[in-house]
This record gives structure tokens, sequence and C-alpha cells, in this order.
């Protein structure tokens, strides 16, 4: 909005004197947004300072969980409860980094593709499957991880619960990410290109490979870091279809662990989680940047709107 | 969270005269692009479609006469009401304070959300300035961050020992701790907004982001008021993001279980998630978990399809 130096004083100087200063101040159409900004900082204090504080509790040399008496790493590694050292944890750790980057090796493919196929695709059966795909995106994850629970229990009895049967069942919940997040993103490209390189006599599969994969490049990254992301954090659909304790990745151990047995190393836990996904989304970030330099745009909020 | 704000939306007369002239000039086999979504389909039939015939199989089944386990019936003519009956009577009767209750924490704890993160959205979209890379990482900060994480941020301040009890009782405003996580809807409520306000930010951002700063100031010098400007011009602008956001963060409340067993774990606070998940971890009860389930799909089928319909819409219009 426009602020002009001149405007703002003159309307100053109009309502000076007319009623007391609140409404002196409620009236003034050039004010800025004190209540608006309040609000906002606020709310992301709020958001954003129980996290900290959670974090900085993994870093206790005691067993509460107050802030005083930092700062040690006890509950990282020294510890034989510690997140290196306890056995479960330890294992819960690996699970977790198994799924979610079997997942995400998966899932992305399969969107892309199933992106591409739909995108040009116009025909009856299309619109069906679509809606399909779309459903699978909105469906609550409980009924969703319950229906794959029933599924492997009664039904495909040949997949035991565990390793196997949490692969296929991320994998069914996290393909749809890569399909919104790359169709949104052909569509804003057009098939100018495509077509261009096929004029100058490529086959329709060489102008997939060579023109329009590198330009869905930024939005499969951007995918890809959020199915990573959502993966390890996800404990719905994993916890039904987990079967032995081995199988139980980092997310579901504190989801077990949170309200029985609270301990700074379930903090340390989910710190790592924590640290692991932004440092996904710093690499796609950084990447990101890489592919889309030149081009315009490619900031922060260009990123935040691929995601 | 598809939310791409470049493409201006192309009139459709000129959109399908393209598609004619592509088809034209480039010729795919038939099969070409179909062939791309098969694996997918493949994949969503078998895992998805398959699931959830299973849990209609096992809702409308009978029940094992010696281990009272569920028997799916998967032949449509053989189904049964029996089991399905029962539960639809017990939640008119015994299960009726928990449908009640996830009705009241859902509407609830999305209106405080709606409240607080059109707030958040419009300042951001209207008037971050300089500052608006900032304010965007750190309003998608908690995305990245695992829903339990937040959880047990609060779990941490709640606890009788925790910051907020310190807080309170050395500022004099209660004399004893208060038990925060034994059972209080007021908890509840903050978990869940707490849990899916990020969610419904971003997605109102990029809708406000997007309205036309033209419009507002076309209503401004035509005589309204900043008010009468919000309300008259903004608002309504607004009302297909918020109905979109709404649905966003109300499905998953629907069927949110963890956050009052992780809050709360009383009964008195018990949605209907809970008995979902209760069901499907006692023995015996495969057909009411999958008869809870049933009902859950058809009480959030509305939004759904409504949510979808407007997705691709404006995937239709871009």
């Amino acid at each position: 909005m426009s602020e002009g130096v001149l405007t703002e004083s003159s309307t100053r100087a109009m309502t000076r004197g007319r009623g007391g200063f609140i409404r002196r101040w409620a009236r003034d159409p050039w004010r800025k947004p004190t209540i608006l900004a309040t609000i906002t900082w606020g709310y992301l204090a709020w958001s954003l300072l129980p996290l900290l504080i959670a974090i900085l509790v993994s870093f206790n040399h005691t067993r509460d969980s107050s802030i005083v008496h930092l700062f040690s790493f006890q509950w990282w590694w020294s510890d034989p409860d510690s997140l290196l050292h306890d056995p479960e944890l330890h294992t819960a750790v690996v699970q977790s980094l198994k799924l979610s980057i079997t997942t995400m090796v998966i899932a992305v493919p399969l969107g892309v593709a199933f992106a591409l196929g739909i995108d040009r695709w116009h025909g009856r059966p299309a619109t069906g499957i679509n809606f399909v795909m779309l459903l699978s995106f909105v469906m609550p994850e409980i009924i969703l991880g319950l229906s794959l629970f029933f599924v492997f229990t009664f039904l495909l009895k040949s997949v035991p619960l565990g390793t196997t049967a949490q692969i296929l069942g991320l994998v069914t919940f996290q393909i749809s990410y890569p399909v919104i997040i790359v169709r949104a993103r052909l569509l804003t490209i057009g098939k100018e290109y495509e077509e261009a390189a096929m004029d100058l006599g490529a086959t329709p599969k060489q102008s997939i490979r060579a023109v329009l994969l590198p330009l869905l490049y930024p939005a499969i990254l951007a995918s890809a870091a959020i199915v990573f992301a959502d993966t390890i954090d996800d404990f719905v659909t994993v916890r039904y279809l987990s079967g032995p304790a081995s199988s139980e990745p980092l997310s579901v151990k504190i989801y077990n662990f949170a309200r029985g047995q609270p301990s700074p190393a379930i903090n340390a836990a989910a710190t790592f989680m924590l640290v692991s996904t932004i440092i996904v989304g710093l690499i796609a970030y950084v990447i990101y940047r890489v592919i889309t330099k030149g081009q315009h745009g490619g900031g922060v909020s260009d990123f935040a709107t691929q995601l | 969270m598809s939310v791409s704000s470049e493409a201006a939306p192309v009139p459709r007369r000129r959109r399908r005269k393209t598609h004619a002239a592509d088809e034209e000039r480039v010729h795919y086999s038939r099969w070409f692009w179909p062939s791309f979504t098969i694996p997918a389909t493949i994949w969503l039939a078998i895992l998805f479609i398959l699931p959830l015939y299973t849990v209609i199989s096992i809702a409308f089944g009978t029940v094992d006469p010696i281990f009272r386990g569920p028997l799916p019936v998967y032949e449509p003519w053989w189904w049964s009401g029996n089991q399905f009956g029962r539960v639809i009577d017990d939640s008119f009767s015994f299960y009726r304070p928990v449908y009640v209750h996830t009705f009241e924490y859902v509407i609830v704890a999305s209106a405080i959300c709606l409240v607080l993160s059109y707030t958040v959205a419009y300042y951001v979209a209207r008037f971050g300035g300089k500052r608006k890379a900032l304010l965007l990482v750190l309003l998608i900060a908690p995305f990245f961050i695992s829903y339990l994480m937040r959880m047990l941020a609060w779990i941490n301040l709640l606890d009788t020992q925790g910051y907020v009890n310190k807080i309170l009782t050395f500022l004099h405003i209660t004399p004893h701790p208060i038990d925060w996580l034994g059972g209080r809807p007021s908890t509840v409520i903050m978990g869940l907004v707490y849990g899916y306000v990020p969610y419904m930010v971003l997605p109102l951002y990029a809708f406000l982001d997007r309205i036309d700063p033209n419009l507002l100031e076309a209503g401004r010098d035509l005589g309204a008021g900043p008010a009468r400007t919000f309300f008259r011009v903004t608002l309504p602008l607004s009302r297909p993001g918020i109905l979109a956001a709404l649905v966003i963060v109300s499905l998953p409340m629907f069927g949110d279980y963890y956050t009052n067993n992780l809050l709360s774990g009383s009964p008195k606070t018990t949605m209907l998630g809970n008995l979902v998940d209760e069901a499907v971890n006692s023995t015996g009860q495969g057909n009411k978990a999958a008869a809870f389930v049933l009902i859950l799909m058809l009480l959030v089928l509305i939004p759904m399809l409504y949510y979808m319909r407007s997705t691709s819409k404006s995937l239709a219009v871009r």
C-alpha cells in the first residue's frame, strides 16, 4: 500500500483535535497495523518457543524437564539410556531412516509419472483415476492406516506386518504429494517447451527426458523433501502396520513413551528427527536455488509456494 | 499443499483450441500418456481401494464364534447388518457423548484456527514488507517439525512441574499447580489448534497474497474505510480460501486420537478417533473398529468431496 509521508502527516493534521487519543488513533487510516503485528509475532512465539524449550531439555544433565541444568550431551550419547546407547532407540533411528528413504525412493517416481500421464490424458477413465488419487490425499490418516491394517491381516496375508507392510502403507499415503506438486508445476510450465523440442526433431521420449524433466526438477525435489519429512514423522499408519518391536520407528517409540516414561532421551530422539528433517529441507532448498539459478524468482517465498 | 500463485487464469475457449492444435501437430501413440499412470493406478487399486473394501466387508461381516475375531464377508449379497447396526445403536445411546465431544472440539478448534491463521496470513500478505521472507520461514518451520515433537513440547510445558504451572504459581494466579494433562477439554482443544494451525496459515497466506491490491485501493478510493473495505472486499474474496482451509484442518481433526491420548488420556475427553484406536487395539473388537472407521468415513465424506471439487476446479481454471 502507498504510505506517502505527505498524506500521512496531512491526515494526522486533519484528525487532530477531534476526540480522545484512542479514537484518533483508531480513525487514522495510515496508522501502523499494531494489533495485527502483535498477534502475528505472538502467534510465532507461541508456535516456536515451546519447541525451543523441548530441544533444550534434551541437553539437560538431570532427568527433569526444566532447562536450568544445561548443557550436556548425556541424553544424546553418554548415558546408558541415551539415544545412542539404548539399543531400542538405536534400532528405532535406523528403522525410521530406512522407512523414510525407501518410501521416498518409491513414492516420488510413481507420483511424478502419474502426474505427467494424468495431466495429458483427457479421457473418462482419467477423471475417475484422478478422483481416487485425490481421495487418497484427503482421507484422514486413521482411516487409511486401519484399512491397510485390515487388508494385511485378512486378505493379503502373504505380507506380514512389519517393515514391508509399513513401506507399502506409507507409499500409498504419500504418493499424492508428488502428484499434486508436480501437476501444479506442469500447469505453470505449459506445453510450449516440449512442443518446441519436438518441432526441432525430438521424439516424445527425448522431449520428456531432455526438456520436461529438467523443468520439473524443483517440484520433484520439493515433493521428495516433503515425502521424507512427512514419513519420518508419521506414526499413525506405521504404528498400525508395525509387527515386532524392532519394526517400530522412532516416531512410534516417542508416541509410546511420551506420556508413560518421559525422559530427556525422548526429547533427544525428537530433536534428532527434527534436525534430520531440517537438514533435508535445507538440502532441498540449496539444490532448488542451484537449479533455479538464472530464472527469476527462486527465493524463499517461491520455494514455499512449491510446497 | 499445492499453492502456486503465478499462473493467470486462461480463458476456457482459447485453451480448447490449443489442445486441438496439439493433436494435429504432435502424434503421441494413444497409450503413451495413459501408460504413465498405470503403476500408480495399480498401486492405489491394491493398497487403497481394496483396503477400503476390506473395511466394509468386516463392518458388514460376521464374528468368528470361537475366537471372537471378525470374519470378513467379501460378497455383498451375504453382508449382514448385525454388527454395524449394533454400533449404530450404541452411537445414539452409549457413545453419544463421544460424538458430541468430537464435534464440539473440532468446531471450536477449527474456529480458533481460522481466526488466528487468518489474522497472521493477512498480516504477512498485506504488511509483511521487507520481513516477508523471514516471516514465511517461521511460518513454514512447524511443517518440518513433527507433530509428535510439538505435542512433546506441550507435555513438558503443561506438566505439574512444567513451566506453565511454574509461571502461574509464581505470579500467584493459582495457589497450586493445575493438572493440565488430566483430561481437560481446554487442553485438548489447545493441542488440536497447536497441531493443525500451520496447515491453515500457509494456504490462507497463498490465497490472500493473490488478492489484487488494486481492488482494495478501489474500495478505499470509493470512500470505504479500512474496516468496510475489509468486510466488503477482502473477506468476500477470501471465502473460497477460508472454506478450503477449514476443510484442510477439520478433516484430520475428526480422525485424531493422538492429541487426545498425549494431552489428556482420560475417558472424559474421548473423541471418535479414540474409539477407533481403542477398538483396534483390543482383541475381539475388529468388527467394531471397522464399523467406526466406516462411520468416520461417512462423516467426513461431504467436506472431503467439497475439498476435492474445489481443488480440481482451481486446477482446471489455472
